[in-house]
């Protein structure tokens, strides 16, 4: 038997809740910062002002909260349908291998039509591969967990593979692509906002950052304002009913994995056409799983994954910049705050619930 | 000087945002009697008994029990008071044996074999005391919805209740396994326990309860003693106006035929025949009724013609003509003007989580009226679900609030508002009024027989007899998914469909 659900107000539900649990968890961080002979306050500061303190601070946050937010959201979209796709490191990786093969295959385009072609060679890619567990869910019924995982290591021994055999730039040693040609790459930030008077700091910042913002209003408006987001949430949410609604549960999961692989693939067009320039082994660096954690934050609300999004994006340039600080302070250590960021956001957030509630009430009645 | 009454409630208000669920609700249950609780859905029944049971505090009133005043926060408060609870949907794991349920959250230490023990010896005793035969080893899954209802009982005296509180609790049992219930209900009652009924269901009011009060909109509007009302004086306080306990119908003009099946049978997963060579002729303007005890092949009967299912052999005829396979399917049919209300309205015919504007288009969210091209307009369905809410009576008339804070009743009439408005041809309903308090029963058969009076055919399925032979124009009796018999509405008794049901086949069949 599950608890009684705790009803709030909806304030409450979406800023109230998320800002005790991020709380919560930056004081048990603390304890573990004091644990190892550190100020907590101390790190805080110099965490967050290496995250936000400076032009290239932010810039680098940016960075990596546009990863954050592809992987997200490609968790989140899978979440509506009732999917937990925790392939996004395959996914994006595939992506990652449709955009190289598209970008070199296709060496003599302007920018205005390689940039585009490249990002679609991305999204078919990571598509295909979250298609392949959506199609093994709905007629065979294998679950796309086992499945998602499975597949990101067929991946990476895919790219593997290709950058040493077959795509690989000749003559190198190195496991990466040649440079993409100079139309196929996408602006950086202080090259982009230069006309305007901006003079930025280099940073890996590009206009994939854009392309981000508009995945979060595209998925909003996806889930909550289109038909297929109505299917993807009755699926979601009761099969049965789907069912007897005329909309075939097997059709929405494949179509719900291939839209959440899309999105993973966002990370390689940030990563490959944004900053690298080519394709490289292991880019994905493990954000695919920190999306995750984003989605989980974020309630699978596109606002909420922006945030939690940009959360992470502090937590891992503030973080890298404390350990370069404070050496005690591993990167290591930052693992372990978003750990417990999750831990607090995702599982404890119904211990909160049910305080705030209390809290709530006694508030009202007193007043 | 009286004893203190086993509970005493006074000034219960307890509001949910705007809805005042409870308000000012004083209620007296004398020790050792059976009081009853009556009220339409959505009255504050429940909510008063969770408030009892510890789910929700109350926002004010007190609450006493024996005399003694009493906080309740939790349901572990409740217990330690002596009250116990069986809801309408058991809290069992199916799994486990009896015992094993009966002592689960009471294990009495980290290992269980002291506390099965006790149990086995309490459970014993128990069985002795109120001639509640049920063997402690019997996995509970494997056990009839009565007898799991016994282990629910079980459980609570286990836990020494003193007051038992029963949530609807003949829902889900047949009318002889109903009969034992009250037998037992009086049993505990001569031993001295207190036990409140909640239930819609007059009939059982007045004959197991010795003291009624009777809940509107979340007020109490009246206490009685049981020998002093009647069924309809309870009804009309409930409703707050007179209400037909009868159906009014008036004879059927009975046209063409629209919806025919011949030879139609059904497998399910494991390969069982679950209807078997049904031949069915449905006309314009008629009622069919389908009467079967239930799991008799009526779920599949109805499944099958909505296109969920696939048959196995058969044809189905819709407007004379013969449908493809890839006609069978929901939205086809639906397109074609065949409409279903699901026999289970929580599990098929609503997502619960969804707003109550957003179910209204359930099944219809392809309609161009609700949006253009891929985009759906949520000013568009919100309209329309107040215009179709308004249409319907639905409490409360507010299209953004959860379906699952709906009552049994108001949900069901989201389901009819959305299956009725769009002028079915043929409409196949599942339990239409299961879990439906008499206010909302009488306004949907009203809504049935108006459909029907303009030339709808409606395949009507229920496991309620009574109201499969009040709404009928011809009654067809199913049993191990083959028609065992037909009979006119007029000629139909209960005896003689009884025996239909049983499997008693019908020479003219």
């Amino acid at each position: 038997m599950s608890a009684v659900p705790v009803d709030l107000p909806r304030w409450a539900d979406i800023a109230l809740v998320p800002l005790v649990s991020v709380a919560a968890a930056l004081l048990v961080a603390g304890l573990v910062v004091v644990g190892i002979g550190e100020n907590p306050l101390e790190a805080t500061a110099l965490l967050l002002r290496g995250a936000l303190g400076s032009a290239e601070g932010i810039g680098f946050t940016l960075y990596y909260a546009t990863n954050f937010i592809f992987t997200g959201l490609a968790v989140a979209v899978a979440f509506h349908a009732g999917l937990f796709n925790i392939g996004g490191e395959g996914q994006a990786t595939v992506a990652g291998i449709a955009m190289a093969i598209a970008c070199l295959a296709l060496p003599a385009l302007p920018g205005f039509l390689a940039v585009p072609i490249a990002i679609l060679g991305a999204a078919a890619g990571g598509a295909l591969w979250a298609f392949i567990p959506g199609w093994l869910q709905a007629k065979r019924g294998s679950h796309v967990v086992i499945t998602t995982i499975m597949l990101n290591f067929v991946a990476a021994t895919l790219i593997v593979y290709l950058l040493r055999e077959i795509i690989g730039k000749p003559g190198s040693m190195q496991p990466e692509t040649p440079d993409f040609p100079a139309g196929a790459i996408l602006t950086p930030m202080h090259q982009l906002l230069a006309p305007f008077g901006f003079t930025l700091p280099a940073t890996p910042l590009n206009s994939a950052f854009f392309l981000a913002l508009m995945a979060l209003f595209a998925v909003w408006l996806l889930i909550w304002r289109t038909r297929l987001g109505y299917a993807i949430r009755t699926v979601g949410a009761n099969p049965r009913a789907a069912a007897y609604a005329g909309i075939s549960p097997a059709a929405v999961t494949m179509i719900a994995m291939a839209i959440s692989g899309a999105l993973a693939g966002g990370l390689a067009v940030n990563e490959a056409l944004g900053v690298q320039h080519r394709l490289v082994l292991d880019f994905t660096a493990g954000y695919g799983f920190v999306g995750i954690a984003v989605a989980l934050m974020g309630r699978g609300h596109p606002a909420g994954v922006g945030l939690a999004a940009l959360l992470f994006g502090v937590l891992y340039q503030g973080g890298a910049e404390l350990s370069f600080d404070k050496p005690a302070i591993t990167r290591d250590m930052v693992v372990v705050i978003g750990g417990v960021l999750v831990l607090f956001a995702g599982a404890l957030d119904g211990l909160f619930r049910r305080v705030i509630a209390t809290v709530l009430r006694i508030g009202r009645g007193a007043a | 000087m009286r004893p203190a009454p086993a509970i005493a409630l006074t000034g219960i208000s307890k509001r949910f945002g705007p809805v005042a669920a409870n308000r000012d609700v004083s209620l007296s249950v004398a020790a050792g009697s059976i009081h009853g609780i009556v009220g339409e859905n959505g009255a504050g029944k429940s909510t008063l008994m969770s408030i009892l049971y510890g789910f929700y505090e109350a926002d004010a009133g007190e609450i006493r029990i024996a005399g003694a005043p009493r906080r309740i926060r939790s349901p572990a408060d409740a217990i330690a008071a002596g009250i116990g609870m069986v809801h309408q949907h058991f809290m069992l794991v199916e799994t486990l044996s009896v015992v094993e349920n009966v002592v689960l959250g009471a294990e009495g230490g980290a290992f269980l074999k002291g506390g099965i023990g006790k149990a086995r010896t309490a459970l014993a005793r128990l069985s002795r005391d109120y001639g509640l035969a049920i063997d402690p080893d019997a996995i509970v899954g494997e056990l009839s919805v009565g007898l799991q209802q016994r282990v629910e009982i079980l459980k609570a005296l286990y836990r020494g209740a003193e007051i038992l509180i029963l949530d609807e609790p003949t829902a889900v049992l047949t009318p002889a396994e109903a009969d034992q219930l009250f037998a037992l209900l009086r049993a505990l009652k001569a031993q001295g326990k207190t036990v409140i009924l909640i239930t819609h269901k007059l009939r059982e009011i007045m004959e197991v309860t010795d003291r009624v009060s009777v809940m509107r909109r979340g007020e109490m509007v009246s206490h009685v003693a049981t020998a002093e009302t009647s069924p309809p004086a309870l009804a009309e306080a409930m409703v707050g106006r007179r209400v037909l306990l009868r159906v009014e119908k008036g004879p059927h003009e009975r046209g063409a035929p629209v919806l025919e099946a011949v030879g139609l049978s059904c497998r399910d997963g494991r390969g069982t025949e679950t209807l078997k060579d049904v031949n069915l002729t449905l006309h314009e303007g008629e009622i069919v009724g389908i009467a079967g005890v239930a799991g008799n092949g009526q779920s599949e009967l109805l499944e099958v013609l909505a296109g969920l299912i696939q048959p196995s052999r058969g044809v189905i005829r819709l407007g004379g003509q013969i449908l493809a396979a890839a006609d069978r399917h929901p939205a086809r049919l639906r397109e074609r003007g065949l409409m279903h209300i699901p026999e289970d309205r929580q599990r098929s015919g609503l997502v619960t989580a969804f707003s109550a504007a957003e179910n209204a288009i359930l099944g219809y969210q392809h309609d161009p009226a609700f949006g253009s091209g891929p985009l759906l307009s949520p000013a568009r369905i919100e309209a329309h679900a107040r215009e179709a809410f308004a249409a319907y009576d639905v409490r409360p008339p507010d299209p953004a609030l959860k379906t699952a804070k709906f009552s049994g009743g108001n949900q069901q009439k989201i389901v009819l508002a959305r299956e009725i408005e769009r002028g079915p041809k043929v409409l196949l309903v599942g339990q239409p009024t299961r879990g439906v308090d008499i206010g909302a029963i009488e306004f949907i058969h009203r809504r049935l027989v108006a459909l029907r009076d303009q030339g709808v055919a409606i395949l009507l399925v229920s496991v309620e007899l009574e109201e499969v032979m009040a709404l009928s124009d011809r009654i067809i009796a199913l049993c191990g998914g083959r028609i065992t018999g037909e009979r006119a509405a007029e000629q139909a008794d209960e005896r003689d469909l009884g025996l239909l049901m049983a499997g008693v086949a019908d020479e003219a069949a």
